[in-house]
């Protein structure tokens, strides 16, 4: 039976990280779950518009908001990180906030009821992946990979109540799930640089070029990742990082929904991961082929 | 028939300059009931309170009304004229026609009707008073002291040096606490166990304390001066008469790789054990969770190499009940263990340590024999990161209040650091130093300029492993918020000071108040520091709040001076205005209709039920009975009260609504 | 709410306070010789936990025109508890004197610490002022009336 929930892809999404909604929506059809997108949705204002302007910034992603309600949907789910993030905080600050609720909605022209449950990818998993993937999985992720959450998916944790902030292993339990044998590192959340891609690569370099390096030097095959921005700071500006590191980092870069995209045999085209810089050079085993092996093999882990 | 003297007050002019004193003794006189009624300028002044005294005795009165000031400020005065003119004291009420009318209005009219309607109101109320003797509670002079920490060993030995018994009750094989295992204390660095020990043996030896260990609170009824104690004798397997304390089954058991409790996991110990050589009792126990014996079936090793023959397998727990007078909480305090700062790798790194575990690092008796080792691989650290505030100070991860002990005793394991391994660098960071105790400061200040300490004022964001050393990551705050990365052999964490665990059930079973951490809260933060809500039930020590040693001490003395103060009168007397259930004669016996509404409310459970008993011993009618040993008079039953049985007294439902009547009436 | 025109009316008012806070806060106002309208008249309970709701009624009957509860601020009751009860019970009471027709305005519940002089002078004459707008309070007299009535039918 087709499940229809909402979707905010956001602008990255649309244009610099198209590959992740590329393989959302794979996922999501695998699973029989069709994402309808908020109608006529607008940026969410991301980092920039809290450090101009505090109003706009909660009254963009409240219009987003207004504009899923007015359409009937009681769930979204936000793929990105800083939408996410972003959406979740201004749904709880106007939530309780009687005053700033009623001036935003003077501005966006809506009434908000502020209900609307806001899922991030490895939410969206959870709910409607985790469940079924063992059924539908055709290789094993038998792979090190290294799960990296970066800022803005679990923090702050009394708003947004998702994972621990500090050593998450939400993400790390999914692609267990896979077969995958997630490493135990200490920079899940450190911050890639974020913004600073445009104007300071040379600052992205140094501090994206430590996670990569620590998760490469740990053993990992793969980085898993969760947000857009840090996947470009961690795939796109690779050369940048390579230079402030030194030396040639060639581990590739996934987002969790193309990870599972591969173990369901999905194509390198239906999961965007073509559209990725570094190479992903990463051949998974049949799961028919030796199940049992590979399974006693991670438990170990 | 009322007699009732009224006496005005001029207060010098304090009253008179507002109220017209003449008018208000005036209309007075003429009040029913009232037999003299006078004014004068200064009525408590010797003159003043001879004029009541005399009047009571030449007019034979039955109830004074002093108008004058607050009854805060000259109640108990005028109460005792009475009393030495032979009048009850609680036959004389104090109308306060100055804080509450003449300060307040100007001079007016209304100003001196408003003094009259006051003094007619305390005229009203005082014809219902009835003569009030205090009461007297019998008293046991026996304390049970909760805990075998430095806090109950001060605090028996005080009330036991005062002639009274004491029963001491430690759930631990020894007495000693946390004290017991610290190395050296701060600020004079002088050796814990030296200073404690003595003290422990003093304990034993003391003939008015018996010492229970190994044993737990398994009740506790009854109230103040009368309480009854039942105390759970966990079973050491072991018969403790027989027992010398020789030690050849400890040497023989063949269980030896148990973490040791009193050496924070870093040492070992064996199934049958005495936590530490100095324990007091010195006696073994069994530990049955890792007894080979209780495991499988067979060893008794123990038994066959002990000479007297003292082990007993199927000794099982025993009950002592002891009469107290006096209860004294001294359970102190646990460390966080926790997994609350998993980015610090605390359970994770064998060399991430809490700071109860170095002291077991730096204490001559330790598993290192006082040498500086880190737990992984036994070699002598080169730098150690102390990261003070680990869970205190932060309600977003671990505690909102501070711990009050870790600064110091940082400083303290930097500074022993320092002076066991020379060419070591210890650092510290911190949020902010707190030395607020005697001599603290410049004990601080030593171990940055003389041991040279580096103290970095900012929080620590990450501790990780990478190629054998522990990276810690952090920020120096007075470098504009620099980022500091330190390479480490040793991380110590100074974890936040938790309540012990189980304080909540014991607070339960003791009705005492707790706080939200589980900490056992005093009766007034300032002025009844060591006093629980529940009369008789004292606390000292940790289990209130963090404290460090000489504080420690200190609330144990004062707690002990409280029990002894307490036990220095065969009776115990109270102020008689409490609440008292309502009797009348049979058939009814009392209104009260048994809906035992009254008892959840009462903030001291001083209220419990009372069978009513024909001759034969049949229950008629089951009651509330009101303790008067436990009832403070707040009288919140009172108001809660369906059936208008339970009266306070002097604030009786009689006198109120003749107050409210007496107000109104004439205004 | 009940309205009068009447500028002259001065409304006669009961405080009930409790021993430990409120009564040594309105002590306070005294030392502090800080004045308010004379209107007010104390009377002295041990804990608000005592105050039985029916002599809010009696007073009422009396001919009162407003009322004044106040005790120790909230985890600051000398007992511990009696002023949350206090107030729990004026939760359920106001829903009962708004029920049977009288105006809850009548009655004001307030906090007054022992260090709080100038609030208890700022309580009674808000309060007075409140009082002297709703003018005399007549409700209960004509609810008595009613009933008496009633009954004689």
């Amino acid at each position: 039976m087709q499940k229809k929930i909402g979707y905010y892809p956001g602008c990255s999404l649309e244009g610099s990280s198209r590959e992740y909604s590329e393989s959302v929506v794979t996922l999501a059809n695998a699973f029989d779950v069709e994402l309808v997108q908020v109608p006529d949705w607008n940026c969410c204002g991301a980092t920039a518009a809290h450090n101009l302007n505090s109003i706009l910034s909660f009254s963009l992603p409240a219009r987003i908001l207004a504009k899923a309600q007015e359409a009937e949907m009681d769930t979204i789910v936000v793929p990105c990180a800083a939408c996410y993030n972003r959406l979740t905080m201004v749904q709880h600050e106007l939530k309780k906030d009687d005053a700033l609720r009623a001036e935003v909605n003077g501005i966006i022209e809506a009434e908000l009821k502020c209900d609307i449950k806001i899922l991030n990818i490895v939410q969206f998993i959870q709910m409607f992946v985790a469940d079924f993937v063992a059924s539908k999985q055709q290789f094993l992720f038998d792979k090190k990979v290294a799960c990296y959450y970066g800022c803005l998916l679990v923090r702050p944790h009394d708003v947004l109540d998702f994972d621990r902030t500090e050593d998450p292993q939400s993400m790390d339990e999914v692609m267990k799930s896979l077969g995958a044998n997630p490493i135990d590192w200490p920079f899940k959340t450190e911050c890639c640089g974020a913004g600073m891609s445009v104007s300071r690569t040379d600052i992205v370099g140094r501090l994206s070029g430590r996670i990569v390096k620590e998760a490469a030097d740990r053993g990992a095959e793969a980085i898993i990742v969760a947000c857009p921005m840090c996947h470009s700071n961690l795939d796109m500006r690779r050369p940048a990082l390579e230079k402030a590191m030194g030396e040639k980092l060639t581990i590739p870069v996934l987002y969790i929904s193309q990870a599972i995209d591969m173990a369901l045999g999905k194509s390198q085209k239906e999961s965007g991961i073509n559209r990725h810089f570094v190479p992903v050079n990463i051949s998974l085993q049949n799961k028919v082929a030796a199940p049992q092996v590979v399974l006693e093999k991670t438990e170990e882990n | 028939m009322a007699r009732i003297g009224v006496f005005i007050c001029h207060c010098g002019e304090n009253i008179s300059a507002t109220v017209d004193c003449e008018k208000v003794a005036k209309v007075a006189s003429e009040f029913p009931g009232v037999t003299v009624s006078v004014d004068y300028k200064y009525m408590c002044s010797d003159p003043g309170q001879n004029m009541v005294k005399e009047a009571i005795l030449e007019h034979n009165l039955t109830g004074v009304v002093v108008s004058a000031c607050s009854p805060r400020m000259h109640e108990p005065t005028f109460r005792n004229a009475c009393a030495e003119a032979g009048l009850n004291p609680f036959l004389c009420e104090m109308a306060n026609i100055r804080e509450h009318c003449s300060w307040v209005h100007e001079k007016s009219d209304a100003t001196t009707d408003k003094a009259i309607d006051i003094v007619r109101t305390l005229v009203e109320k005082v014809k219902r008073n009835e003569a009030l003797a205090p009461i007297y509670v019998p008293i046991t002079k026996t304390a049970v002291v909760i805990g075998g920490g430095v806090a109950g060993i001060q605090a028996s030995l005080d009330i036991a040096d005062a002639g009274h018994k004491v029963v001491l009750v430690e759930r631990e094989p020894s007495i000693g606490g946390h004290m017991s295992q610290l190395s050296e204390t701060f600020p004079t660095l002088d050796c814990s166990q030296c200073i404690l020990t003595p003290r422990m043996v003093d304990v034993a030896r003391h003939p008015n304390i018996t010492l229970y260990t190994y044993a737990e609170i398994e009740s506790v009824d009854g109230s103040i001066g009368n309480f009854n104690v039942k105390i759970r004798l966990k079973s050491k397997s072991l018969d403790e008469k027989l027992c010398t304390g020789c030690g050849a089954c400890i040497q023989k058991c063949p269980v030896k790789k148990i973490p040791s409790e009193f050496e924070q996991g870093l040492g070992k110990r064996t199934a049958i054990y005495v936590p530490f050589p100095q324990a007091v009792p010195n006696k073994p126990v069994i530990d049955r969770v890792n007894c080979t014996y209780y495991i499988k079936g067979k060893c008794k090793v123990c038994e066959i190499v002990c000479p007297t023959k003292a082990i007993r397998f199927d000794q099982e727990d025993s009950f002592v009940e002891v009469q107290a007078g006096a209860l004294l909480l001294a359970t102190g305090f646990d460390v966080l263990k926790t997994n609350f700062f998993p980015e610090y790798g605390y359970g994770k790194y064998e060399d991430v340590i809490d700071g109860l575990a170095f002291e077991r690092l730096a204490s001559a008796s330790g598993p290192t024999k006082g040498e500086i080792r880190r737990p992984s691989d036994g070699e002598i650290p080169k730098k150690i990161v102390f990261i003070a505030c680990a869970g205190s100070r932060d309600p977003a991860k671990g505690i909102e209040y501070c711990s009050k002990i870790c600064c110091m005793y940082t400083a303290k394991h930097a500074m022993l650091y320092k002076h066991k391994v020379h060419e070591g660098t210890p650092y510290i960071f911190y949020m902010d130093i707190r030395a607020t105790g005697k001599m603290y400061e410049e004990f601080v200040r030593r171990a940055i300029e003389e041991d040279e300490v580096k103290y970095i004022r900012g929080r620590v964001s990450q501790v990780y492993e990478k190629n054998g050393k522990l990276i810690v990551r952090g920020v120096d705050t007075l470098l504009m918020g620099q980022a500091v990365e330190i390479e480490a052999d040793m991380v110590v964490l100074a974890t936040a000071g938790i309540a012990s665990p189980g304080s909540e059930e014991l607070a339960q079973k003791l009705h005492v108040s707790y706080d939200k951490h589980k900490f056992f809260s005093e009766a007034h933060p300032k002025l009844k520091p060591v006093e629980t809500n529940t009369a008789g039930i004292f606390l000292a020590g940790a289990c209130q709040s963090t404290k460090d040693i000489p504080e420690t001490v200190a609330a144990a003395s004062a707690a002990a001076s409280k029990v002894a103060g307490l036990f220095s009168n065969d009776l115990l007397k109270r102020d008689p205005l409490i609440a008292v259930v309502k009797k009348c004669a049979p058939p009814l016996y009392s209104s009260c209709t048994g809906c035992f509404m009254c008892i959840p409310v009462c903030p001291y459970q001083a209220i419990d039920k009372e069978e009513i008993k024909d001759r034969s011993g049949n229950i008629i009618k089951t009651i509330s009975h009101i303790n008067p040993g436990l009832c403070q008079g707040c009288g919140t039953c009172v108001a809660f009260c369906k059936s208008k049985s339970i009266d306070i007294l002097g604030y009786n439902h009689d006198q109120v609504c003749a107050e409210v009547e007496a107000l109104l009436n004439e205004w | 709410m009940e309205t009068n025109n009447t500028n002259s009316f001065e409304p006669k008012v009961v405080a009930f306070v409790c021993n430990w806070c409120t009564y040594a806060g309105a002590d306070l106002t005294g030392t502090s010789r800080i004045k308010y309208a004379t209107n007010v008249k104390i009377i002295r309970f041990p804990c608000t936990g005592r105050i039985d709701f029916m002599l809010l009624m009696k007073a009422f009957a009396n001919g009162a025109d407003g009322i004044i509860i106040s005790g120790c601020h909230p985890n600051d009751c000398h007992y511990t508890s009696g002023n949350f009860h206090a107030r729990r019970r004026w939760m359920i009471f106001r829903n009962l004197l708004d029920f049977i027709g009288m105006d809850v305005n009548r009655i004001v519940f307030s906090w007054v610490s022992a260090a709080e002089g100038a609030k208890w002078a700022e309580v009674v004459n808000e309060s007075v002022d409140q009082f002297r707008q709703l003018g005399p309070a007549t409700a209960y007299q004509k609810l008595i009336k009613n009933s008496e009535f009633q009954e004689v039918e």
